[in-house]
């Protein structure tokens, strides 16, 4: 038998995808179920003065209608679920139905639960709500500045934290030969996934049993959070997501939405749906990146760095989302140093609240805004002493033999070979050659750029030791369960929750290696609190490396049983036993075999099993790993900008990823493509504005652009494999890489077409409109 | 404003299902809530992301921006209908070339990619990219839809090819 | 999302769909293809008590000789534009104007009568039909009336058309004998719309540049010609400098707005004479 790991097997789950079976949380219909619609407020910041809700009542068809002043007693505040150590952060209560203040645009203040969503918005058009407006503040520097509106009357300045880490900086910086300073703008970004929220809860009268279908990746993150908010415990609540249609980080956040809709279905003992609009999605679900960032970097005339300083204002939105406050903090601070052996860094973030949408994760989730900085500035040093960015990132790149290595942040960086990857890269771009036509091509009055992204990143979340004592509120281990069956079939279960990952072939892969079984007689559960007893869920490009590892030790406990098995049928020692492919052997006696599927039949039907063996055939293992994972590489992207009307043309885009080992090839090259497109898109078209009034401008698909299928040409990609030491499977995480490294690449190649301008730094999106303001700024092309 | 109910007939995947809606039904929600076929999928409220494409008299549309009475008499064929007796090639060329990952586009996708086919049997590359304007994917990148698009031509001519020698054959 | 109720009529010929109108003018609205109208009425920035369904008139459907011309039924499709043969011969320039709008779906549901009387800014249709002298043929109460489209357009969203009317079809003169076309346009990332489309078409004869019409959309508050780009381009050898200088005239044809960095006014000169240059390389 071939190996199942490695090879590219085409998805169990795509089965009932392809045929329009999945089952999405708003696919779900239930008798008697009703619907909600949110009542939102149009104001960023305002107080409320009245609610009425006569006429909404008197729809025919309206159920019930509900304001904050109803929940406020019987459900507690949305919490935060990540307190950074040390950085003195507020708390910022959430109502989920806000009673006296709203704080965005989209912040919900009435529902209304109809016998359909027709007439449910038909009567939440009919609620009217008295406002009295007050001034609103979107920009994160601007909160933090004296005088700016309180977000919330007790956290002055709006500073929610105020974190730092790393060490001293300033003698170097003092002494250095070369200091550049430069500020960067990482604009907010709107995750997007194409199923908009939706979440269905059931009372159970009977049982006083709750059972919520929601679209998230973390269904017992969930069910904790929504335990605590809801007074229902933890056993009395079941959280369910099947098929959930992309995320990003977006569904990890625990949203008042799916808490109203619970709490309406225990007081009117109806099955209630919600199913965010598009509009709605834009509005509330939860934004990512918006930092301003001051960076400095020192470092020689030779090309050597030698230190960096990273101060951030972070805009958290108007409340802190469940996982806000580690994403700009640990997920970012930690590792601005990137791929470099830059001895000295030190990093300090404002957490600042304001009048927008709450920013939680979005793929990457800190890591990109950190590998953008570093990426920017490698070039922008490169600028400073005159010398090629390739050469600067070969001198300052940590060397292979370096791992592992230390950062300044006590990060250990598990295993890498950062050089190796860039030699790969450059055996498909032949640099010298472009330099040559790009100076040709100026000479025609073409421009064209060249830009590297030499990054590293750190994923696989993560230590529980580590989760803890950087302030997350929960443990980052995974849960397995592999189920036998009497016949051989096996079902896993995971704690992790993919929503589009592919984990159901990738596990079933895992397991059909180390088990020796074909792969269709493996199916792998997820998503259900009610089916797993416990796990972390999707994100962070964890499942695989935690979740997969988790199945990997529960593997090894079914092999350990089915040996003893074997070996009491073949009644020789279990030392003598070997076991390959699905077969129990004899060591030297090849011909004396016990298949895997007669030892499990063994095992569960318990006639003769090894003395004090107990019955059946199943392993649970909890995988809490010992370090993050590092994937890194280098991309390098090639563009051409028509300086006539500022477009920018991607030529080529070449991607040489390290994640480790790779378990299916066509599903990581998957995920890459899928976070090169994301990525690209925050380099070149995405990004949300607000108006100075706290208004969403970019509230729809016809003003916020999604990367279209036309923008792209064929992405390039290639693999070196340093396998992760401390990783029982030595994977490393893809879920992100793609969307960390692809956006400085894409904008140091920009910038690298710019330099005859005299043009350093634009900021994201590259709009053409943006490029041609410049080079026309500088004079223009005549 | 006083609105009744009208009557609306339409054959969803060669079924005939006839009901009474609100002139508001949107086609999509038609299908998903009155003929119990929540393939079709919705994204978006500006007509932009096409994850609601289906078929109707054989031309793609997106089912969240017809209302059902305009679809009255019409034939609609969504992503249930999609496989006869065996994968139809684009479901197959999606399965094959990993042209999903969430899935919750796939549906539009699909039957977007199966409008292009039966319009221009061989398109180029950049004729592919063109026809995915009004489809917006989140997770794939695009890059393998493309190839599963081409692969579903290839299994189309691979088919059409094998059911000429059978003719021929007989 | 949801459109509030309303009532739903299905038309059977133009005076049953004026006299609905007539009821009810400034509550009752056509759908004809839906794609500008059932938007705005899902996210219910559109409020409409009746909508009257022309899908089922006659009269409003298909594409005929007219007098040496077309006269295009107000149903027809984009895609149908796009496709239709004699279009593509007659007038290849709306031809390949509807084959970018949108998108696929879009164009296999959008009408000509549709974009023309919802009279977005950004819509593609206008520019070709400006450039080809098309004329209106617009049915009220009683009446029937014919109006160039160069008059019709009056601001953002507004046109000539009365809140009983109904426009029926559009007679698109045919295209001067070797004449060469094109319709230029830059989608908008995000709503595929014109962020500026240039539709022209430059009759050679002898060398010389007989005859020729550039019109814009997108760019302005309301399409518009270019005429002294036109007049710069008449009657000179059809070169790169004439095409430059004709470039150069756009500015000040017609209005835009938000151009305080003279962006739009570039991308108004380099697209018209990107347009003209792509014609001169042969195209249409």
């Amino acid at each position: 038998m071939a190996d199942v790991i490695g090879s590219a097997l085409k998805r169990h789950e795509d089965i009932r995808l392809i045929r329009g079976k999945g089952q999405y949380t708003d696919d779900m219909k239930i008798p008697g179920m009703v619907y909600a619609s949110m009542v939102r407020s149009p104001y960023a910041h305002a107080r409320i003065v009245a609610v009425d809700t006569a006429e909404a009542r008197q729809v025919p068809g309206v159920q019930a209608v509900f304001t904050g002043r109803d929940l406020k007693d019987e459900v507690g505040m949305v919490p935060t679920a990540w307190i950074p150590p040390d950085s003195d952060m507020k708390m910022t209560p959430h109502p989920a139905l806000a009673y006296d203040l709203v704080r965005y645009a989209g912040d919900a203040v009435a529902v209304v639960i109809a016998d359909t969503p027709y007439i449910a918005q038909d009567a939440a058009d009919l609620v009217r709500v008295e406002y009295d407006a007050m001034p609103a503040v979107t920009n994160p520097r601007d909160a933090a500045k004296e005088g700016a509106p309180l977000v919330h009357e007790d956290i002055a300045g709006n500073v929610a934290f105020h974190w730092k880490a790393g060490v001293s900086v300033d003698e170097v910086f003092n002494k250095a030969e070369v200091v550049v300073r430069h500020e960067f703008r990482q604009q907010r970004l709107v995750p997007s996934a194409m199923e908009p929220r939706a979440a269905v809860a059931q009372w159970n009268a009977a049982t006083d049993e709750l059972t919520v279908w929601v679209t998230t990746q973390n269904p017992h993150i969930h069910r904790l959070l929504m335990s605590g908010m809801l007074g229902i415990p933890e056993h009395k609540l079941r959280v369910v997501a099947i098929d959930v249609g992309g995320a990003f980080g977006s569904k990890i956040a625990c949203y008042p939405d799916e808490v109203i809709v619970s709490w309406a279905a225990r007081k009117l003992n109806r099955p209630v749906k919600w199913t965010e609009t598009r509009s709605e999605n834009f509005t509330v679900t939860t934004h990512g990146r918006d930092h301003v960032e001051e960076v400095e970097v020192a470092g020689t005339k030779d090309g050597h760095i030698q230190a960096i300083r990273v101060k951030s204002y972070a805009n958290l939105g108007a409340y802190l989302s469940t996982a806000a406050p580690g994403v700009p903090t640990i997920l970012f601070g930690l590792i601005v140093n990137g791929a470099y052996a830059i001895p000295y860094a030190s990093a300090e973030v404002f957490g600042v609240l304001t009048h927008t949408t709450p920013v939680d994760a979005y793929r990457g989730a800190g890591r990109p805004e950190a590998t953008f900085l570093v990426e920017r500035m490698v070039d922008l040093y490169s600028e400073a002493v005159g010398m090629d960015p390739l050469a600067v990132r070969k001198i300052n790149l940590i060397p292979a033999d370096a791992f592992p290595y230390t950062n300044p942040f006590t990060l250990q960086y598990d295993s890498g070979n950062y050089q190796g990857a860039l030699a790969k890269a450059l055996e498909m771009v032949d640099y010298q050659q472009f330099r040559k036509e790009q100076d040709n091509l100026r000479k025609q009055g073409k421009y064209v750029g060249i830009g590297f992204s030499t990054y590293v990143e750190m994923c696989g979340l993560g230590p529980s030791e580590v989760a803890g004592a950087v302030g997350f509120q929960g443990g980052l281990w995974e849960s397995a369960t592999v189920r036998v069956h009497p016949t051989g079939k096996v079902t896993v279960f995971t704690g992790a929750s993919p929503h589009g990952q592919g984990e159901e072939t990738t596990f079933a892969q895992i397991v059909a290696q180390e088990l020796g079984l074909p792969p269709e007689d493996i199916e792998v559960v997820h998503g259900d609190t009610a089916k797993i007893a416990m796990g972390w869920g999707t994100y962070g490009s964890r499942t695989t490396v935690v979740g997969g590892a988790a199945i990997h030790m529960a593997d090894q406990k079914v092999i350990e049983k089915a040996r003893k098995i074997a070996a009491h049928k073949l009644e020789v020692g279990e030392d003598d036993v070997a076991f390959d492919q699905g077969l129990f052997s004899v060591k030297g006696l090849p011909a004396r075999t016990v298949t895997f599927q007669e030892a499990a039949l063994d095992a569960y039907l318990a006639w003769s099993l090894p003395k004090g063996m107990e019955p059946a055939l199943e392993g649970t293992a909890f995988y809490n790993p010992e370090n993050f994972t590092y994937p890194f590489g280098t991309h390098i992207a090639m563009v051409s900008v028509d300086p006539e009307t500022g477009d920018i043309e991607l030529m080529r885009y070449v991607a040489v990823d390290d994640v480790g080992v790779v378990i299916n090839p066509m599903l990581v090259e998957g995920q890459i493509h899928g976070g090169l497109v994301q990525g690209i898109g925050q380099a070149l078209y995405e990004g949300a504005e607000y108006d100075d009034q706290g208004q969403l401008l970019t509230g729809s698909f016809l003003d916020y652009a999604m990367p279209k299928a036309r923008f792209f040409p064929k992405f390039e990609t290639a693999h070196t494999v340093t396998p992760s030491p401390h990783n029982p499977l030595g994977v490393k995480g893809v879920g992100e890489t793609g969307a960390i490294a692809s956006t400085p690449a894409i904008v140091n190649a920009v910038m690298d077409a710019l330099a005859p301008f005299g043009i350093h730094d634009l900021p994201m999106p590259l709009t053409p409109r943006k490029v041609w303001q410049a080079i026309a700024a500088k004079g223009g092309t005549h | 404003m006083e609105e009744s109910l009208v009557p609306v007939t339409l054959t969803v995947n060669g079924k005939a299902i006839a009901r009474e809606v609100e002139p508001r039904t949107l086609l999509v929600h038609f299908l998903r809530d009155d003929a119990g076929l929540t393939g079709t999928h919705v994204g978006c409220d500006t007509s932009q992301c096409g994850v609601c494409t289906v078929l109707l008299n054989g031309e793609a549309v997106k089912s969240c921006t017809v209302l059902a009475v305009q679809a009255d008499g019409a034939d609609v064929l969504t992503i249930e209908g999609m496989e006869e007796e065996i994968l139809h090639p684009v479901q197959q060329g999606f399965w094959e070339k990993h042209g999903l990952q969430c899935g919750f586009c796939t549906p539009g996708a699909m039957l977007t990619a199966s409008y292009l086919l039966s319009t221009h049997p061989h398109p180029s590359e950049q004729e592919i990219r063109e026809s995915l304007d009004g489809l917006l994917c989140r997770c794939t990148g695009y890059e393998t839809i493309v190839r599963s698009v081409q692969r579903a031509q290839e299994i189309m001519d691979e088919r059409r090819e094998s059911a000429d020698r059978e003719t021929r054959a007989i | 999302m949801y459109t509030a109720p309303f009532d739903y009529r299905r038309a059977h010929d133009t005076q049953e769909v004026v006299a609905w109108l007539q009821e009810d003018p400034d509550n009752t609205k056509i759908i004809a293809g839906g794609h500008s109208l059932l938007p705005l009425m899902k996210l219910r920035l559109a409020s409409v008590a009746r909508l009257v369904d022309i899908s089922q008139v006659a009269e409003l459907q298909g594409i005929r000789e007219d007098m040496g011309g077309l006269r295009i039924g107000a149903f027809t499709r984009h895609a149908q534009l796009a496709r239709d043969p004699a279009v593509r011969e007659a007038a290849p320039l709306l031809a390949s104007a509807a084959a970018v709008i949108g998108d696929m779906q879009v164009r296999n549901r959008g009408t000509i009568g549709g974009s023309l009387c919802h009279a977005d800014p950004a819509a593609d249709l206008p520019a070709a039909l400006l450039a080809l002298n098309a004329e209106l043929i617009i049915a009220g109460p009683g009446t029937q009336r014919r109006e160039s489209l160069d008059a019709f357009f009056l601001a953002p969203f507004i046109t000539t058309l009365a809140a009983d009317e109904v426009l029926t079809a559009i007679v698109v003169p045919r295209m001067v004998p070797g004449a060469k076309s094109t319709y230029l346009k830059r989608p908008h990332p995000a709503s595929g719309y014109p962020v500026i489309g240039v539709a022209a078409w430059v009759s050679v004869s002898g060398g010389l540049v007989e005859d020729c019409r550039i019109a814009l959309t997108g760019i302005g508050p309301v399409p518009f010609r270019a005429a002294r780009s036109e007049q710069a381009l008449t009657g000179r050898a059809f070169t790169r400098e004439a095409i430059a200088e004709a470039a150069r005239e756009v500015r000040g044809s017609g209005t835009l707005e938000d151009d305080g960095d003279g962006y739009k006014s570039q991308l108004c000169q380099v697209y018209v004479s990107r347009a003209l240059g792509d014609i001169a390389q042969g195209a249409g």
